[in-house]
């Protein structure tokens, strides 16, 4: 495409208002996370450090923080083992109906939270179990297996089969064959996967609300939080702490499966 | 569907024996029985006299050069290389020594700690070769495995897989589909097609004396006719074509045409020639002199000459 020079200047521009529109609400809270007023008014009155050692003193936080940590890998551990070995089911056999199973599998991921929710909530009710750490990590585990098993099952898809063929050709058998070709070349992506589905875990609310019993999880917490507008500056550290948390799997992640925004497309002249 | 059936072969120690046929006609699952990723529903497969038939490919010994190479891209060449005699737990002085080799002998020294993404083609297939070599197998399978080279390329490996093939001393079983690369390289070649070998015999025996109309047709141009009652087969190089005045050698049979078509291949120059009879039949010249002439000879009437002793007659489909 040939573009003229004024053309150009507004796309850019254009799509740095974009990236601002974006991104500034984000900033704007890392901003606020400094603030020594605990009202946000602009311009703020001064900048502080104070609200990060109120922040990490108060008991509430750190109960969250706890509970999110463990039902976060928890959940991550239960998507690694189920996620890998649905996607290599799906992979190796072929059976009637394999569409539709893959189907149900990704199926949780685009649901809406709030009917997972609810429908875990009334089975847990039914089933009379009490809701607790465990009723939370099942809940995010149903999700967190779908990133788990589209990444590995993608991975999979892409690995030529005769390297398999050409292991046992070389006298490997089944667990060397793994050890040896499969694992390492299915690794890189059943770490993405694993960063992906803690990122989705540690910053979820709707499934939560519905599993968790009386203790919350980080964002639970801060949805409490600002509902209440107390606390607002120690809100603001703990959602910057958040987004650190998630945006830095997702990153590595993306770098892991080779995929997406890496990639550089030369500019058209 | 049966990709192979009745099939009955025997290969001889220390033989480079071709499996040649179209896409289709069976010659890959055939190997890949051999190397055991497939199972027959019946018979038997046996190698150096013990029944093999349901080991799995890790307990035989053979060891296959795959069409894609297939070499793992997560370890050098070196590693490559070394797989199998790791897995057999041979110590790592003797694998050192024994991957060295196999390096110098697809001449590819010095690029141990590559990794295959770095190679070219060519690479990469002499990496896959040595990968299968170095573990002296019993038998080794080779499934087109110079069908991704171009011409040039494939032309120099053909000759040096024979070498190797000779250097070592492995029974070489190899799948192809080019019939040139067949004849070239191979002890003995079968000609296969919808599942069956159609003949088993040496490059000269298949192409001098086809035992099928599929055999004369598939490898090589031949032109097949029909003279009271018999029908035989023709090479083009075995055809003259006499200009005006040009006699033939007594006992020659002599057939008039028109020639329809004149293809120049640099080596030599192809006429299709539509016989008086009805017949299409291609003759092939050497350029020995100018080929300046060859394309006047568009559109003119000719004779074509043969000995009987230079065709060959037809056994089966014969009416």
């Amino acid at each position: 495409m040939i573009a003229g020079f004024w053309t150009r200047v507004a796309l850019r521009a254009w799509a740095a208002l974009i990236l601002l529109f974006l991104f500034f609400p984000i900033l704007l809270i890392f901003f606020y996370a400094f603030n020594t007023s605990n009202i946000e008014s602009w311009p703020i009155p001064g900048l502080t450090t104070r609200w990060f050692g109120s922040t990490w003193n108060d008991p509430d936080v750190r109960a969250a923080l706890l509970l999110s940590v463990q039902a976060g890998l928890a959940a991550t551990a239960v998507a690694l083992v189920l996620g890998s070995c649905a996607a290599f089911a799906i992979h190796r056999a072929s059976f009637f109906g394999r569409d539709a199973v893959s189907l149900l599998f990704v199926l949780p991921l685009a649901l809406p939270g709030i009917i997972t929710g609810i429908a875990l909530n009334a089975f847990f009710s039914f089933g009379g179990v009490t809701l607790s750490i465990w009723t939370v990590i099942a809940g995010h585990a149903t999700f967190c297996m779908v990133v788990v098993y589209n990444n590995v099952l993608a991975r999979l898809r892409r690995t030529q089969g005769s390297l398999i063929e050409a292991a046992m050709d070389l006298g490997a058998n089944g667990f060397q064959v793994f050890r040896d070709v499969t694992l390492p070349l299915i690794s890189t992506a059943v770490v993405a996967g694993a960063m992906l589905a803690f990122a989705l875990s540690f910053d979820e609310v709707i499934v939560t609300t519905f599993t968790a019993g009386s203790q919350s999880t980080l964002p639970i917490w801060i949805f409490g939080q600002i509902r209440h507008g107390i606390l607002l500056p120690e809100v603001n550290v703990v959602v910057s702490f958040v987004i650190l948390v998630t945006i830095i799997p997702v990153v590595i992640a993306a770098r892991l499966t080779g995929g997406g925004g890496t990639a550089r497309v030369p500019a058209a002249r | 569907m049966v990709a192979v059936a009745g099939v009955d072969l025997v290969i001889e120690e220390g033989e480079f024996f071709t499996l040649l046929g179209p896409s289709g006609s069976g010659k890959t699952t055939l190997l890949r029985m051999i190397a055991g990723f497939e199972r027959p529903d019946a018979g038997r497969i046996e190698l150096r006299g013990r029944d093999v038939t349901s080991l799995p490919p890790h307990l035989r010994d053979t060891n296959t050069v795959f069409q894609d190479y297939a070499l793992f891209p997560h370890m050098s060449v070196g590693q490559n290389i070394g797989y199998g005699l790791r897995i057999k737990r041979i110590p790592a002085a003797e694998r050192r020594r024994r991957v060295e080799r196999a390096l110098r002998m697809v001449r590819l020294e010095g690029l141990d700690k590559r990794r295959p993404n770095q190679l070219s083609g060519g690479q990469r297939q002499r990496v896959a070769l040595a990968r299968a070599v170095v573990n002296e197998p019993e038998v080794l399978l080779l499934d087109e495995p110079l069908g991704a080279l171009d011409l040039k390329l494939r032309q120099e490996m053909q000759i040096e897989l024979k070498q190797i093939q000779k250097e070592v001393g492995i029974t070489f079983v190899y799948v192809t589909h080019d019939q040139e690369e067949a004849l070239t390289m191979s002890d003995r070649v079968a000609v296969m097609s919808n599942g069956k070998i159609e003949q088993i015999g040496s490059p000269v025996d298949v192409y001098e004396r086809p035992a099928s109309e599929f055999v004369a047709g598939f490898i090589g141009i031949s032109n097949v006719l029909l003279r009271d009652g018999v029908r035989f087969v023709v090479r083009p190089e075995k055809i003259r074509m006499l200009t005006e005045g040009e006699n033939p050698d007594p006992g020659m049979r002599v057939e008039p045409g028109t020639v329809e078509e004149v293809v120049y291949v640099g080596m030599s120059t192809r006429y299709v020639v539509r016989l008086d009879r009805g017949e299409q039949l291609v003759a092939v010249r050497q350029n020995m002199d100018a080929a300046s002439d060859a394309a006047s000879f568009q559109g003119r009437p000719v004779r074509l000459a043969w000995t009987t002793g230079h065709t060959y007659v037809l056994e089966s489909k014969e009416k």
